[in-house]
């Protein structure tokens, strides 16, 4: 439909831009001509909405800067004038706060859709491990956030994660030292955070979902059948299973975002502190560098790995096991697409073995992200060490089971 | 695949019955938000009896005015006891210093002190604090366990005493547990002490977040259209992927 309109359009503004610049064909290369498998399911919307999300943390993010200040001594206080003196403050305040866990949730499920459809095979590594690299800036990005509005969770929670470079042998403490720039974190800290936080990463967070894009259209999107759609041409040389993005996905994905903001605009209006998990009680009370609280614990969506840096025995004192635990269970991830030995992509096409295993890897996640917000006993510990155990079999014994495992013929076409 | 996401749902549900659980028992504190008059008393109770030594610095009393329905005569009568403007923030004289001296601490700012603490734990703590001797101000809390803070309200609410009482638990172990009783009455009654206690902490809670008010009915506007946008949205996408097969 649109993709023809272009042809008529000769002359005119578009004839004169097209003479300058590539807006037609991009336009046809990634949208209107783009062939995408028709047969998306519910798990391929979290792509799209994922960038909804970008889009929705930025435009919130500039409102926000213009109130708020980086500055130790005033960062809580101005949080609070959003909240109150400035127009829709609180609106964009909350907006801001839910995107940041809605991105993560969004994210999660996004991944968890490669691993149900092998999307991060060949010829897909670099969409996986750029998408990776997407996941790890996030984690930064949230990670610094959480420090502005300066509370005591704010603070405390980053002294911990801070404190966890410190676990390094030799170099540890001068690292920790050299990323908060003061002994404790202090006002240099929150600067330089707020620094990296509205300019740095967003800048390469938009680079690499670029580079996401630019690679995944290069090969062409994966799809619940784990077909090669590519191999089976009508006459007119595109994909018989394809259907162009623009309009077909985008009138889709748009049900999609309508529906994320049902869910996104409950939590922003009724529930903006969702029983604390997104915006923590903590976070009420203003920095205090001489109060410790009780019970310090991340966001949840690092709980997982939290929960796996305290599941591992301290070594002569020093928690390096464990924080190099944590580092392994996420840089495990970058190594999927060569991990995964399986014939066939998609679960409906592989044997019990991954079923059984991918199973236990999502309740093991799950328990390891509860645990890492409770505060641990020797129940829990033994628990979380039960579930690190999953995690990590789950990944270094996937080039054993996915080979062993019996898989079913895959189809030529796609099913619908 | 649904069932991984029924599982995930399920597995994170003792997250939130957990979440709630707390040391010392809490009353519910029962708050009606739009309860204007119970909000009016609140603020009233609040500037008679906790703005001088403790702040609501992120404040203006000109809001409370307009969100509670005071007219700015009135606000400036009964709530602005110090003169100034009615755009003013709801700061305390007492030097920091000075209230370090006499509690031990500088009483913390109060603005968002209903959303740290939540009103449970705010509606129990004031009805909390008993008679006793060992400490230099003669008062402690059951819920906040040597507070620095004197009972302000003694003389509406009276005195109270601790009672020890041994209880069997679900295990068979005794243990000792403390509860309170009004030894010397005040001027309220302990109905009508609680009701105060209510609408005071009903004016934090509002005080905690002004906009919640406006939050809840926007809200409810946004996710009607979303609901209708949906159904428009819905409509196109079966009409594009009518020739899709």
């Amino acid at each position: 439909m649109a993709g023809n309109t272009a042809d008529k359009w000769q002359g005119g503004l578009l004839g004169w831009i097209d003479a300058r610049f590539p807006l037609s064909s991009m336009w046809n290369e990634h949208l209107a001509k783009y062939y995408a498998p028709k047969n998306f399911n519910f798990w391929y919307y979290f792509g799209s909405l994922a960038l909804f999300v970008l889009v929705i943390q930025i435009v919130t993010g500039i409102w926000l800067t213009m109130n708020y200040k980086p500055d130790a001594e005033l960062a809580f206080n101005s949080v609070e004038y959003i909240m109150r003196d400035v127009n829709w403050g609180w609106l964009i305040r909350y907006m801001h706060s839910t995107g940041a866990s809605a991105f993560f949730l969004v994210v999660y499920l996004h991944m968890f859709r490669a691993l149900l459809y092998g999307s991060y095979q060949k010829p897909r590594e670099l969409i996986w491990i750029f998408g990776m690299i997407i996941y790890v800036c996030l984690m930064a990005e949230a990670f610094m956030g959480y420090l502005l509005p300066w509370g005591q969770m704010s603070y405390w929670g980053a002294q911990v994660i801070i404190n966890l470079f410190g676990a390094i042998p030799f170099i540890g403490e001068g690292i920790a030292e050299w990323i908060r720039g003061d002994y404790v974190v202090a006002d240099a800290t929150l600067n330089r955070f707020f620094a990296f936080h509205v300019i740095a990463v967003p800048i390469v967070l938009l680079a690499l979902v670029v580079l996401h894009l630019l690679a995944l259209h290069e090969v062409g999107s994966n799809n619940p059948d784990g077909v090669e759609i590519k191999k089976n041409k009508g006459p007119d040389g595109n994909p018989v299973d394809g259907i162009p993005f623009h309009p077909y996905y985008t009138v889709k994905d748009i049900v999609g975002v309508i529906v994320f903001l049902i869910f996104f605009s409950i939590v922003v209006f009724f529930m903006p502190e969702m029983g604390g998990y997104f915006l923590e009680h903590n976070k009420f009370i203003p920095a205090d560098p001489l109060k410790t609280p009780e019970h310090i614990a991340p966001l949840w969506f690092f709980t997982p790995f939290y929960a796996i840096l305290r599941a591992i025995p301290s070594l002569g004192g020093s928690s390096f096991p464990g924080v190099l635990a944590m580092g392994v269970s996420i840089v495990v991830l970058f190594f999927l697409p060569w991990l995964d030995r399986s014939p066939v992509r998609s679960i409906r096409y592989r044997g019990t073995l991954y079923k059984v295993w991918l199973a236990l890897f999502v309740v093991s996640f799950v328990i390891l992200g509860w645990l890492g917000m409770e505060q641990p006993t020797t129940l829990y510990t033994w628990i979380a060490r039960i579930c690190t155990v999953i995690y990590f079999a789950f990944f270094f014994l996937m080039p054993i089971y996915t080979k062993m495992d019996k898989t079913k013929p895959v189809p030529d076409r796609v099913t619908s | 695949m649904k069932r991984f996401l029924i599982t995930a749902l399920l597995l994170l549900a003792p997250a939130w019955v957990f979440a709630a659980a707390g040391g010392v028992h809490l009353d519910k504190a029962n708050i009606d938000p739009n309860n204007k008059q119970s909000l009016q008393r609140g603020a009233k109770m609040f500037v008679n009896y906790c703005l001088s030594c403790h702040s609501a610095e992120l404040m203006r009393y000109e809001r409370i005015g307009r969100d509670l329905g005071i007219e700015d005569q009135l606000v400036k009568e009964h709530l602005m006891f110090t003169g100034g403007k009615l755009g003013d923030l709801m700061t305390v004289a007492t030097a920091d210093a000075d209230s370090k001296e006499w509690f031990g601490i500088v009483p913390p700012d109060l603005t968002v002190i209903a959303r740290a603490r939540g009103v449970d734990w705010l509606y129990t703590y004031m009805r909390s604090f008993y008679r006793d001797d060992s400490k230099i101000i003669g008062v402690n809390n059951l819920v906040f366990p040597d507070v620095g803070m004197p009972h302000v309200l003694w003389e509406l609410q009276g005195w109270q005493d601790p009672v020890i009482t041994s209880v069997k638990d679900h295990d068979g172990n005794t243990r000792k547990e403390v509860t309170l009783e009004l030894a010397e009455p005040g001027l309220m009654t302990p109905k009508e002490y609680d009701r105060a206690m209510r609408d005071l902490v009903n004016f934090l809670d509002y005080m905690g977040e002004p906009a919640k008010h406006d939050r809840r009915s926007l809200g409810v506007k946004v996710i009607m259209f979303l609901l209708l946008f949906l159904v428009v949205a819905y409509m196109l996408k079966r009409d594009y992927w009518k020739d899709v097969h």
